[in-house]
């Protein structure tokens, strides 16, 4: 091609303007498909609450099962609020890990039955163990909507400041408390 | 073996298609006809084999061989014949093979309907089809294999979700694909006339009949999935502007800017490059339709189960053909420009404002779905994109769009008289300031209100100025009409059946939106609901089984002024396999307007039933139809004809084959 | 895997599930109110869907929520803000105007006037005036296309 260019040579360059877009466009869907293939979860919405205040627990008990849940079981010490269900397919799998958390004694877990029957609640903890100090019953999901709760089991480590440290939506794993929850209590614990 | 035999034939299809897509290329460049030749036997092979494929795995569900995977995920001995056979494009793998059934399909037609194209472009076209089908058979084989086995059989298998077997749902895909497909043969034109270095009328001639029947198809399929979504999910929505929908929304807004681009390239030799570029476009939409759905990236209920490696392979092939395609218009559109300059006011510019509206909605709603995907890649929070984003972008968009599509067609080529064209509108401005004004009469000046009056307005304007262009046409109140409608070109009539459909799905929408009524309620035998002038009382709910469920049905009677209309059956359905629930609607339909009844679940002691009243709803698949109507209307047009286009034998013959070097 | 399974089946069969009776206000100028909102609140389970059609209990909670809160005396305005407080933009099917969405927000507009502005160009240009001929270079060029792939 000539480089000579008198007068009204047609512009080349808005031709590329569409290459361009696409090829914006594909890096940002090759971004996020990589972020998927390293286990981002493309459904999973990220807690706005990590580091402010845990919300209010105000909490009947679960019958037999201790006292009632209230914020001040979160004042001056590290603990472990978890929410789970009888119905919850997922909670079962999850739950001989919480019992070896409980077992370990490194920290209290509060259990918070949601959407479920006193009943069902108190067969289901009969049936698998009691890994918590207390358990609250929260049937019409207040208090799972006040923590942005999505689907169960999900988890979150409070300071004892009563601040929300740590999120953990789905199972706890033993990688994840061993790899994950395990060091970030040593350290709130300093 | 005869689902190893499809297997064979699939990896077979890919051969034919590695040669499909090399030879007639290399023959074009060098002018060697015997290579050139080799296109058209190829898509025919190609074609045989891919059918030979698809029908393995038809014959697999039909016969419930749970020795297949795909057979025993999606499939189950009880399921009704006509499910067995949709279970096969109910699932990911099953409705890729699908896909390129179409595509074989449309490749054995170019070869066999465009003989009278130049033999060069053909071989590209050919070439270019091939190529695709390399891709898409590349895929199906290495990632998503329909006819991989499972050793020892399962007696029986999981079933296809209720939800999905039902008739719409069926055909749904199929007519959706078809038109995905369809605009791949407009890409392979583009591609073949990219490399040619030539755009002309002619060109535009020939990829009008594809572009068209693409387009039909996609309305239909998407028609199709609204009314499905209408009758089954329960919530009398037939829209949500999810991102599955949107996807097949896309490449029908890009389809419909590039027929009327085309008509430009055809009548005025301009616009080139910019069809060009549309007919690459629509074709990539369709990808990205095919795709974002199974790439994992998308969240919606509709979407297939994700599957990250895929993932990366589907970007590769987008990108390979998109960005390939994209290269190659950069490089040699340039050369493509020419033609005539626009008058602001003739029927090219109003085409030109079409173009731009259009490409905006395209654009749109193009951001609006993939936005979502950008946030998550930057990681800067996470955004949902919804429903309201969507009216709230999209609706000023359309309205000088359809003001612009009444007065469009009766501006006349090159130089137009606008005021002219207005004068001859007068009848149609009045009928719209009485529309306007006696919707604000009845329905007060709120927002609501003032959104109504303007949809009811444009959609009088649009169909009354439709009609009054064609009867100023074919002046049809004069003598010797009836000779001038039979020869007013079919394309003409096309257009105007098109646009008037699109008046009525205009009206559809404005009415079904807001007259719409519901009443939710827990029901006891013997209590009655008053709605829309309809008296509905709940007779009570028996049990009855059916083929593969069993069902709640609950009898509802109609009255109307104490008149006994209609008796209505809404049922709860509990499916056997896999088990789930579903809802199965009834309507009544008066006129255009339908009276949908829902039945819930038990409550305390009663039922609950959800009853809807939607004025005017089946104005939007009726709309929908006229649509398609005008496209198969103006597919006849003589001058259109697949294949029919024969250029002068002179010109076909001295034609030099403009090319550039590799 | 069998959660999300079952999850899905959940998803898909509760569409019809929607809105309950019980559910509803008795005062139906609240009760429009809430549908309001509901109309504006994604259901954080099922993508896509507001929380008054979605069939998902968690959806049917955050209904009952909303109406507590509207007979509770707030605003839509303070509910909207009190759930994104919970469960951040995400739950807002009309994202708001923020610096991560004025492009969502501009683009169309941009896009529109980038394209306006071409097409005024090239609608201003009268009929009269012909296209500039093409100059030697061009057609040089041209001519080169041309020759290049057909030689014989």
């Amino acid at each position: 091609m000539a480089e000579a260019t008198p007068k009204r040579r047609p512009a080349r360059w808005p031709y590329l303007l569409p290459l361009v877009f696409i090829a914006v466009l594909g890096v940002v869907f090759g971004k996020r498909l990589a972020d998927v293939e390293k286990g981002a979860d493309p459904k999973a919405i990220p807690t706005v609450l990590l580091n402010t205040p845990a919300p209010m627990l105000d909490l009947p008990a679960l019958p037999n099962f201790g006292d009632d849940v209230t914020s001040a079981d979160l004042k001056g010490r590290v603990t472990l609020v978890n929410f789970f269900g009888s119905w919850c397919v997922a909670c079962v799998a999850e739950h001989p890990v919480l019992m070896e958390i409980a077992r370990s004694g490194e920290i209290p877990i509060i259990g918070v039955d949601w959407r479920d029957t006193p009943e069902q609640g108190a067969a289901w903890i009969r049936r698998y163990g009691n890994p918590y100090t207390k358990i609250g019953q929260d049937p019409k999901s207040r208090t799972a909507i006040d923590f942005g709760v999505v689907a169960a089991p999900e988890s979150f480590l409070i300071d004892a400041s009563g601040v929300i440290r740590y999120k953990q939506a789905g199972i706890i794993t033993r990688e994840d408390w061993r790899d994950k929850i395990r060091p970030l209590i040593a350290q709130l614990k300093q | 073996m005869i689902t190893e035999l499809g297997h064979f034939a699939l990896a077979l299809a890919l051969a034919v298609a590695l040669v499909q897509s090399v030879l007639p290329m290399i023959g074009a460049a060098r002018g060697n006809g015997a290579l050139m030749d080799v296109a058209r036997p190829a898509a025919f092979a190609q074609f045989v084999l891919v059918i030979a494929a698809f029908g393995a795995l038809v014959h697999a569900f039909v016969t419930s061989d749970f020795s297949v995977v795909g057979v025993y995920n999606n499939s189950h001995t009880l399921k009704p014949l006509l499910y067995k056979i949709s279970g096969v494009w109910g699932n990911h793998e099953g409705s890729l093979l699908l896909w390129i059934t179409i595509l074989a399909v449309f490749g054995a037609a170019v070869a066999a309907l465009g003989r009278n194209l130049p033999p060069t472009l053909r071989a590209r076209t050919l070439a270019v089809q091939g190529m695709i089908s390399v891709g898409f058979i590349a895929f199906i084989l290495f990632t998503s294999n329909p006819f991989l086995r499972i050793d020892p059989a399962p007696a029986e298998g999981l079933g296809l979700n209720p939800i999905l077997q039902d008739p719409g749902l069926a055909f749904h895909p199929p007519m959706l694909y078809m038109g995905y497909v369809g605009f791949s043969i407009v890409f392979a034109f583009a591609v073949a006339a990219l490399i040619e270095g030539r755009v002309d009328a002619t060109w535009a001639r020939w990829v009008r009949p594809w572009t068209l029947a693409a387009w039909i198809f996609l309305t239909l399929g998407i028609g199709l999935g609204s009314w499905w979504s209408y009758y089954t999910l329960g919530w009398g929505g037939w829209w949500a502007w999810d991102p599955v929908e949107n996807v097949s929304f896309l490449p029908w807004l890009a389809g419909t800017a590039l027929l009327h681009s085309a008509i430009v390239v055809e009548k005025r030799e301009a616009l080139k490059s910019w069809t060009v570029l549309l007919a690459l476009v629509a074709f990539s939409m369709s990808l990205l339709g095919t795709f974002l759905v199974r790439s994992g990236l998308l969240t919606s209920p509709h979407a297939f189960a994700a599957d990250p490696t895929r993932g990366i392979f589907v970007l590769a092939l987008l990108g390979i053909t998109i960005g390939g395609s994209l290269v190659l218009y950069a490089i040699r559109a340039p050369y493509l420009e020419g033609g005539g300059a626009f008058a602001p006011i003739s029927r090219e510019g109003g085409l030109l404002i079409n173009n731009l509206l259009l490409t905006t909605c395209v654009a749109t709603v193009l951001l609006g779905t993939v936005y979502p995907i950008i946030t998550d890649a930057l990681d800067v929070g996470k955004i949902t994109v919804g429903r309201p984003y969507f009216d709230a972008v999209f609706v000023p968009l359309m309205v000088p769009l359809v003001a612009l599509m009444g007065v469009g067609p009766l501006l006349s080529w090159k130089r137009a008289d606008v005021t002219g064209a207005l004068a001859r509108l007068k009848i149609a401005a009045a009928i719209v300031a009485v529309v306007a004004v006696s919707t604000l009469a009845v329905s007060g000046t709120s927002l609501v209100a003032l959104g109504t009056a303007l949809g009811f307005s444009m959609a009088a304007w649009l169909g009354i100025s439709t009609i009054l262009e064609w009867a100023e046409r074919t002046r049809i109140i004069r003598a010797g009409a009836f000779q001038r409608v039979i020869h007013l070109p079919r394309a003409a009539h096309g257009m105007t059946v098109a646009h008037f459909g699109m008046a009525v799905l205009i009206a559809g929408i404005t009415a079904s939106t807001a007259g719409r009524q519901e009443h939710i309620q827990t029901m006891t035998p013997g209590q009655s609901v008053e709605m829309a002038g309809y008296t509905l009382t709940f007779k009570g709910v028996a049990t009855v089984p059916g083929p593969n469920y069993t069902a709640n049905r609950a009898t509802i009677e109609l009255t109307r002024d104490g008149r006994l209309i209609d008796t209505l059956q809404p049922e709860r359905r509990v499916f056997r396999q896999p088990p789930q629930e579903t809802t199965f609607i009834r309507i009544h339909t008066r006129w255009f307007s339908e009276l949908y009844t829902v039945l819930g679940d038990p409550d305390d002691n009663g039922y609950v039933t959800r009853f809807f009243y939607e004025p005017l709803v089946t104005l939007i698949w009726y709309g929908t139809l006229l649509m398609a109507l005008g496209g198969l209307i103006s597919l006849t047009d003589r001058r259109y004809r697949v294949g029919a286009p024969r250029r002068a034998v002179s010109v076909a013959a001295g034609m030099p084959a403009p090319e550039a070097a590799e | 895997m069998k959660w999300t399974a079952l999850l899905f089946a959940l998803l898909v069969a509760g569409a019809a599930h929607a809105i309950e009776p019980k559910e509803m206000l008795t005062d139906p100028a609240l009760e429009a109110r809430a549908r309001d909102i509901g109309r504006e609140l994604a259901c954080v389970v099922c993508q896509g869907e507001n929380i008054d059609e979605s069939g998902a209990e968690i959806a049917a909670d955050m209904r009952t929520l909303v109406r507590q809160r509207i007979v509770a005396g707030e605003s839509n305005t303070q509910i909207m803000a009190y759930m994104v407080s919970r469960y951040g933009d995400y739950v807002r099917l009309n994202p708001r105007f923020m610096p991560r969405t004025y492009l969502l927000w501009f683009g169309p507009l941009m896009i529109l006037l980038v394209g306006g502005f071409v097409v005024a160009r090239r609608l201003r240009r009268e009929p009269a005036e012909a296209v500039p001929p093409l100059t030697p270079e061009e057609q040089a060029a041209l001519a080169n296309i041309h020759r290049e792939g057909n030689a014989p």
